[in-house]
């Protein structure tokens, strides 16, 4: 699985672009996406997911279960 | 509305005799109020000069939120560059955004630092009085650091006499301050809620640091530590820093005492105390739960009892991001990105500078007539003090007329003279169904109710006797005179009248701080 970003809820704040150790992040429209091709979920690199932990909005950056877990 | 309080023609005499006697007046004139040498500066950043060094004065004189003196003549602008932030805060919301709101954190759109550039050389052509560029958001300037140094960079590059300032949360000051200082940023502005993490882990719900998010007691500690010694290497290398604290009734407001003595003993300049802006159509945290800000009264007393060897910021009008002009105004709205990115813009240094010697000029006149009028109270002694409502709309004089006034200037009279020590807001609320007349006097005088006088330009009939039935005198015998005179002026005449029984001096009651979001006229 990776993560994703509820468009919605994306104040364009842009914290969580240079968080993420995968350049997975990038602005569209003024609010922020996840590419799920390039998400690790940060496993492997910090303890808890980057773009989850500096998000200002609760329940923004979620899991998305379109896609499989990721595997290391 | 959109011309400069001084008309910029009446000074457009290149090279002329004029200009050459101005520029004159102004060398010879080494800032406000020390010709005088009362040597009683009740607020270094108030009272011109005061007690300050020539080299701190040098650096505050034309900064709006460093000197109260400088604010009513000087503009800034704020950039909007920073949208990240790293911390979270129970007083905001940055979810919530209307172009109506005014308050930190909240802006109409983020520019890139290029865009940031061309504004402030739209506004600095625009507004000649406009000195000084700050970064304080939407978010946390240090939590975008390329962003903000790098328009920084290229403002120092093409407008190199505009001063340039930050304002941050100081989580990660620490790790910037060499590159603050290669950017010759002399004025950072931390802001500071608590010295103790319990206190902290009640207004700072998270913070995220070194990749990790902490919460409750552990995140204010870090966060504590990290403020604390941001704001010591900052005053290591004399940079001025100024404290904003926001106060919090029942949560720090006992507290923030104490803050006050730990950021003077490392230094701190300034200490800005504001009150918690809470309404609950912001839904930030506190808002919701219902948190109340202090009144007026309440504001007041903290201030006065923090003051001290250290000056208290009592102007600030906790301004959004992207602020343009006057503290007490807001000219965002004329530079829209759409509109700067169309304009043709020639940075004109001369023109600029001929236009701050008019405004030293004025501020020198008006220093003088200050003294000359406390010079007649010399001798008087009274323990009476009253606070004095004042409609303006800069220069330091009382030239707004009752009806437009969107905040009033609140000064305290004694026989130490006249001192600003705060304002209030008056704008429209949102506030459906009233008569409209009616709701904005009660307004009024809900505001400025700790007040025995509101001095105006003019005032009608109607609005003049409902204040007189508040006890407030409205008082327009000193129209476009000013401020400071005419307050020491009206208290002269109040003390005679106490004394020929014409009056009974009362306390008055306590005043209440605007809340709400407001519909902008």
């Amino acid at each position: 699985m990776a993560y994703k970003i509820i468009a919605s809820q994306c104040t364009g704040c842009s914290a969580c672009e240079p968080e993420c150790p995968n350049m997975a992040i990038s602005e569209k429209n003024g609010t922020f996406v996840i590419d799920p091709a390039k998400c690790t979920e940060c496993i492997n690199y910090f303890d808890e997911p980057q773009c989850v932990a500096v998000c200002p909005v609760d329940d923004t950056c979620v899991i998305d279960n379109h896609y499989p877990r990721y595997s290391a | 509305m959109a011309s400069p309080i001084i008309s910029l023609s009446s000074i457009a005499t290149p090279g002329g005799a004029k200009l050459d006697e101005i520029m004159q007046q102004k060398a010879e004139h080494q800032g406000c109020g020390t010709s005088g040498g009362s040597g009683k500066a009740s607020c270094g950043s108030g009272a011109g000069q005061g007690d300050l060094s020539p080299e701190v004065w040098e650096k505050v004189k034309n900064h709006p939120c460093y000197s109260e003196e400088a604010h009513h003549h000087y503009a800034r602008m704020h950039v909007a560059v920073a949208p990240a932030c790293n911390i979270q805060c129970n007083y905001c919301n940055r979810k919530y955004d209307c172009a109506n709101e005014s308050r930190p954190g909240v802006v109409s759109e983020k520019l890139t630092p290029e865009q940031a550039a061309k504004k402030v050389l739209a506004v600095a052509s625009t507004i000649p009085q406009m000195t000084v560029l700050g970064i304080a958001g939407p978010g946390d300037p240090l939590a975008n650091p390329e962003k903000t140094f790098k328009t920084f960079e290229l403002i120092a590059k093409t407008a190199p006499d505009i001063k340039l300032c930050l304002s941050t949360n100081g989580l990660m000051l620490p790790d910037h301050v060499d590159t603050i200082q290669s950017f010759n940023v002399d004025h950072v502005t931390i802001t500071i809620n608590m010295v103790d993490p319990d206190i902290g882990a009640q207004i700072y719900p998270w913070i995220f640091y070194k990749n990790k998010r902490y919460k409750g007691r552990e995140a204010a500690q870090i966060l504590s530590e990290r403020q604390l010694q941001g704001l010591e290497m900052l005053t290591e290398r004399g940079i001025l820093c100024k404290v904003n604290s926001v106060m919090i009734p029942g949560i720090n407001d006992q507290h923030l005492v104490e803050v006050n003595r730990a950021v003077k003993s490392r230094g701190a300049f300034l200490h800005n105390i504001m009150p918690l802006i809470s309404a609950p159509e912001h839904g930030t945290v506190f808002g919701l739960n219902g948190q109340r800000g202090p009144s007026a009264q309440e504001l007041k007393a903290l201030q006065d009892s923090c003051e001290g060897e250290m000056n208290m910021m009592r102007h600030c009008r906790q301004c959004r991001a992207d602020a343009v002009g006057l503290l007490g105004e807001d000219r965002s709205a004329e530079f829209t990105t759409e509109n700067v990115m169309a304009m043709e813009v020639e940075y004109d240094l001369e023109s600029r500078q001929a236009y701050q010697a008019v405004v030293e000029q004025e501020r020198q006149a008006k220093s003088a007539a200050k003294q000359a009028e406390l010079e007649t109270m010399a001798g008087e002694q009274s323990d009476v003090k009253i606070l004095v409502a004042v409609a303006t709309k800069g220069s330091g004089r009382i030239n707004e007329h009752f009806g437009h006034a969107t905040e009033f200037q609140i000064y305290e009279a004694s026989t130490a003279g006249a001192k600003f020590v705060g304002h209030r807001r008056v704008d429209l609320y949102c506030q459906g169904g009233y008569g409209e007349e009616e709701a904005l006097e009660s307004t009024i005088i809900r505001a400025i109710n700790d007040c025995a006088a509101v001095f105006v330009a003019k005032i009608g009939g109607c609005p003049k006797a409902s204040l007189q039935g508040a006890g407030i005198d409205a008082v327009d015998r000193y129209a476009f005179e000013y401020i400071e005179q005419s307050v020491i002026a009206y208290y002269r005449d109040y003390l005679e009248q106490i004394r020929s029984g014409a009056i009974v001096h009362g306390q008055r009651g306590d005043a209440e701080i605007r809340q709400g979001a407001y519909v902008a006229a």
